[in-house]
């Protein structure tokens, strides 16, 4: 097997003057290609991770290997940021020029790539994130979802190999979020990209290959959307809820309902709910 | 509105002035006060205006707009024209205590007040027409040799084009936190100086903390995107000196020569 | 009579000049003591322009603004009385926190009003009870709690004026599943206990369908809709036309209807859909 993009072993972290780590020994490995969602509340360690992802903070414990490269190494930080790229929380605070298309050439520029080659990759990354259209635009006129946009594109442009999204879409309105989203998922379609999703919302997270819940540093859940979401009680146990979708089967499965958990998007949902509908009596499980 | 002021701001267009090259407009600029401060009587001031009144339309920036950004700064423009009043020698038509006004004084408040109003039209000009972009590259490129002197030639443009990336930014910011406090009873615009200042605490501070964060975020954001001091940049946009560039400068060359000539002819 | 009421309200940004524009037009609404209105719309469909008018921060264009039958611009040293009759609490309302102590930031407001010591102090510490800011907190600096609790010793600020109507745009922004829920619970505890009344802008259909029991909606400028939450979920497509989302209980009894359920419009909870649900599979069975 070829080496995976982002390994981590073992890893703690605590910040100075906290009593308790944010990170405690979490152990991880991620092949390229993959799409992970990371869930958890705010405090659970999540964002903490995704910093330790590209050497915005070392480990003070165990150590985190990118495409084999180790994140303590200050000798491979340009290498290591240039193949994890990273998109944060607030568009407002990441986007550099007042012009679309010079802050997207901010960090190829930084890398010391030729002007033509530059011009060929903001062009590119415009294209990949919709944005192309906007490329002459002042970025504070534009919408939080487009903004956004725009910073992905910023890190597309350096051509990584793994991008690591930091709550994207906490500050954004849900047209923001869905154009955030659509972006992301078409990223995905088009070139393979590994991706990590840093997130809250539940819903997000349903197109994910993995997903990984985050729970006082450590993780405390770690499988497919499907398999996760349908462990509704040890969800409530963390303190986070099921999407609607497995709220409202987990509570009809209560009922006698023979239904599947793991129908997590609207149509499923209602076609599995519809199809139980449809059946006999007789094929029923409730004996009531 | 805090929303309204102008100062610095950019118009992104695409006519002949917009498409100068940065260095060119910079010079141009250093060119045209040079010309303005040899100005010496009417035919100079009278050649001035008609360069400045011929860039803005060459630039499509209406009068109106040039003539906005004046207010923040006007002033400046009456303190210099009233203390030069006062300065004029010869014969008094007025008299009071130690003031006297002299008809050489109105001349010479008319004409800094002139001189005044025409370097910041000017100046806001190549603001307008230049993006903040172009303006630190061309400012880098200018100065460039000055880093064989250790100094951070590239840092400083860096700060400088990050700083008016933030302008707007940071204005909307102001707006908003005012709004927030007067929707808690506080107010900016009465009682006395020292009240006055006082209340200007509660939007200081959190405008301060809120800088603070955001310069954090922005530091990690621009390390994530490789920013590194000392290291080979390069740029996508290679500034390339035109046809036009030369021209522009042949026309400055003259203007300065005609600014001269102008100050030997009597008013 | 109303508490407070807007007669045909419209405002006009940058008046005369080329970027005029119309940002909210003939808006009548009127909100009654101990109401928890809803407001919906998406990004630039007016509505912060338009509650900002609700405590004088902007001035109508056209029309009036009434705050217990009085019109807010008719008398302007009256004018400063609304703001704290009328509280409003900003997007990111933690971003106004300055005071060395969370105790004085929360008592900035009442401190304003010319309250005495002794009157702010039971309002401040009546103001942090309602939201859930502990006494052992008021001598800490805001700046070291967490985004959470930021946000509460911030609304705080405002119910500390003891407003009659209380506006709170996005109050849940950013935050996480526990956060949203908790801060939901205690501005419809506040409003059940004051009986004050209650606009709240949330961007969360899942959030409002549970809170309120009246909804506006707001589009380009102009109010659109203006009922109980059950029947502006019925126009789940002229919403969806709008760019805003609907709850998705609703969603899921959509596609239910798609799949020939027989289903009433107004589903807006799970919790309702699951008792119909029960029902339909109830009548299905041959007794």
């Amino acid at each position: 097997m070829s080496v995976p993009i982002l390994q981590l072993d073992n890893v703690s972290y605590t910040y100075e003057e906290a009593r308790r780590p944010a990170l405690d020994g979490v152990s991880l490995t991620l092949q390229a290609g993959d799409f992970v969602a990371v869930l958890g509340h705010n405090g659970s360690g999540k964002s903490t991770l995704a910093k330790c992802l590209n050497a915005i903070l070392r480990p003070t414990a165990g150590r985190v290997l990118v495409d084999g490269m180790d994140t303590a190494d200050p000798s491979r930080l340009l290498d290591i940021r240039r193949t994890v790229g990273m998109v944060f929380q607030n568009p407002d605070n990441q986007i550099v020029a007042s012009v679309v298309e010079d802050d997207v050439a901010f960090a190829p520029e930084n890398l010391g790539v030729e002007p033509r080659e530059i011009r060929v990759r903001v062009d590119e990354a415009l294209r990949q994130v919709g944005m192309y259209e906007f490329r002459l635009h002042a970025p504070h006129l534009l919408s939080g979802g487009q903004k956004q946009r725009i910073a992905i594109a910023g890190v597309l442009a350096m051509r990584p190999r793994c991008i690591v999204l930091d709550e994207p879409t906490a500050m954004l309105d849900p047209v923001g979020r869905r154009e955030v989203l659509s972006a992301v998922r078409q990223l995905r379609r088009s070139s393979g990209m590994t991706v990590v999703l840093i997130t809250h919302h539940m819903e997000e997270c349903i197109y994910a290959d993995r997903l990984i819940v985050m729970s006082e540093g450590r993780i405390a859940m770690d499988g497919s959307p499907r398999a996760v979401f349908s462990q509704v009680e040890a969800l409530r146990a963390l303190g986070l809820t099921a999407p609607e979708t497995v709220s409202l089967l987990h509570s009809l499965r209560a009922e006698g309902w023979d239904l599947p958990l793991d129908a997590l998007r609207v149509e499923d949902c209602a076609e599995a709910i519809a199809a139980y509908l449809r059946r006999p009596r007789g094929t029923d499980t409730d004996l009531e | 509105m805090l929303k309204d002021i102008t100062l610095g701001q950019y118009f992104p267009g695409d006519t002949l002035i917009h498409r100068l090259d940065p260095r060119t407009k910079l010079i141009w600029l250093v060119g045209y006060i040079t010309a303005l401060f040899l100005a010496t009587n009417v035919w100079g001031y009278v050649l001035m205006l008609a360069v400045l009144v011929l860039e803005a339309a060459l630039g499509h920036i209406r009068p109106k707009t040039l003539l906005s950004g004046l207010k923040p700064l006007i002033f400046i423009v009456i303190f210099t024209a009233v203390i030069n009043l006062f300065y004029g020698s010869g014969e008094a038509l007025w008299e009071w205590w130690i003031f006297r006004i002299t008809a050489d004084g109105i001349r010479r408040a008319v004409f800094m007040a002139s001189r005044i109003m025409l370097l910041i039209c000017g100046s806001f000009l190549l603001t307008y027409t230049t993006s903040p972009l172009q303006l630190t590259d061309g400012l880098e490129r200018l100065l460039g040799p000055l880093k064989k002197l250790r100094v951070p030639v590239s840092e400083l443009a860096m700060m400088m084009s990050i700083a008016l990336r933030f302008i707007p930014t940071l204005i909307e910011e102001t707006d908003k936190i005012m709004s927030a406090q007067k929707a808690r009873g506080a107010s900016f615009d009465t009682g006395k100086l020292t009240e006055r200042a006082r209340a200007l605490v509660p939007l200081l501070i959190p405008l301060f903390v809120s800088a603070f964060r955001r310069a954090d975020e922005l530091a990690t954001a621009m390390e994530c995107r490789c920013y590194h001091t000392g290291g080979a940049r390069t740029r996508m946009k290679q500034l390339v000196f035109a046809r036009r560039d030369v021209v522009a400068l042949l026309v400055l060359a003259v203007l300065v020569a005609v600014a001269i000539v102008l100050r030997h002819v009597g008013v | 009579m109303p508490i407070l009421e807007t007669r045909a309200l419209s405002h006009v940004y940058s008046q005369g000049t080329p970027f005029e524009k119309t940002a909210v037009h003939d808006i009548s609404l009127a909100v009654e003591e101990g109401e928890l209105v809803g407001v919906i719309g998406h990004t630039g469909s007016g509505k912060s322009t338009f509650i900002q008018h609700l405590n004088g921060l902007l001035k109508p264009s056209a029309g009036q603004v009434l705050f217990r039958g009085q019109d807010i611009h008719a008398d302007k040293a009256a004018l400063r009385a609304v703001r704290f009759g009328v509280g409003l609490v900003f997007q990111y309302p933690e971003y106004q926190l300055f005071e060395e102590t969370v105790f004085r930031d929360i008592a900035f407001g009442p401190k304003n009003m010319g309250l005495d010591e002794a009157e702010i102090r039971e309002r401040v510490y009546e103001a942090a009870s309602f939201v859930g800011v502990g006494d052992g907190l008021m001598e800490t600096s805001p700046l070291e709690l967490s985004g959470g609790q930021k946000r509460r010793v911030a609304i705080a600020g405002v119910i500390a004026m003891r407003p009659r109507v209380l506006i709170l745009d996005e109050p849940t922004a950013g935050l996480d599943p526990a956060g949203r829920e908790s801060i939901l619970g205690n501005i419809s505890a506040f409003q059940r206990s004051t009986g004050a009344a209650v606009l709240l802008i949330s961007h969360s259909m899942d959030d409002i369908a549970r809170f309120a029991r009246r909804l506006v909606v707001f589009h380009e400028g102009r109010l659109v809709m203006d009922d109980s939450p059950a029947r502006v979920f019925d126009r789940a497509d002229e919403l969806k036309e709008m760019g805003l989302t609907v709850p998705m209980a609703t969603e899921i009894a959509l596609a239910l209807r798609r799949r020939g359920v027989q289903l009433p419009e107004s589903v807006y909870t799970v919790k309702y859909l699951k008792k119909l649900l029960l029902e339909r599979r109830g009548e299905a069975r041959p007794c």
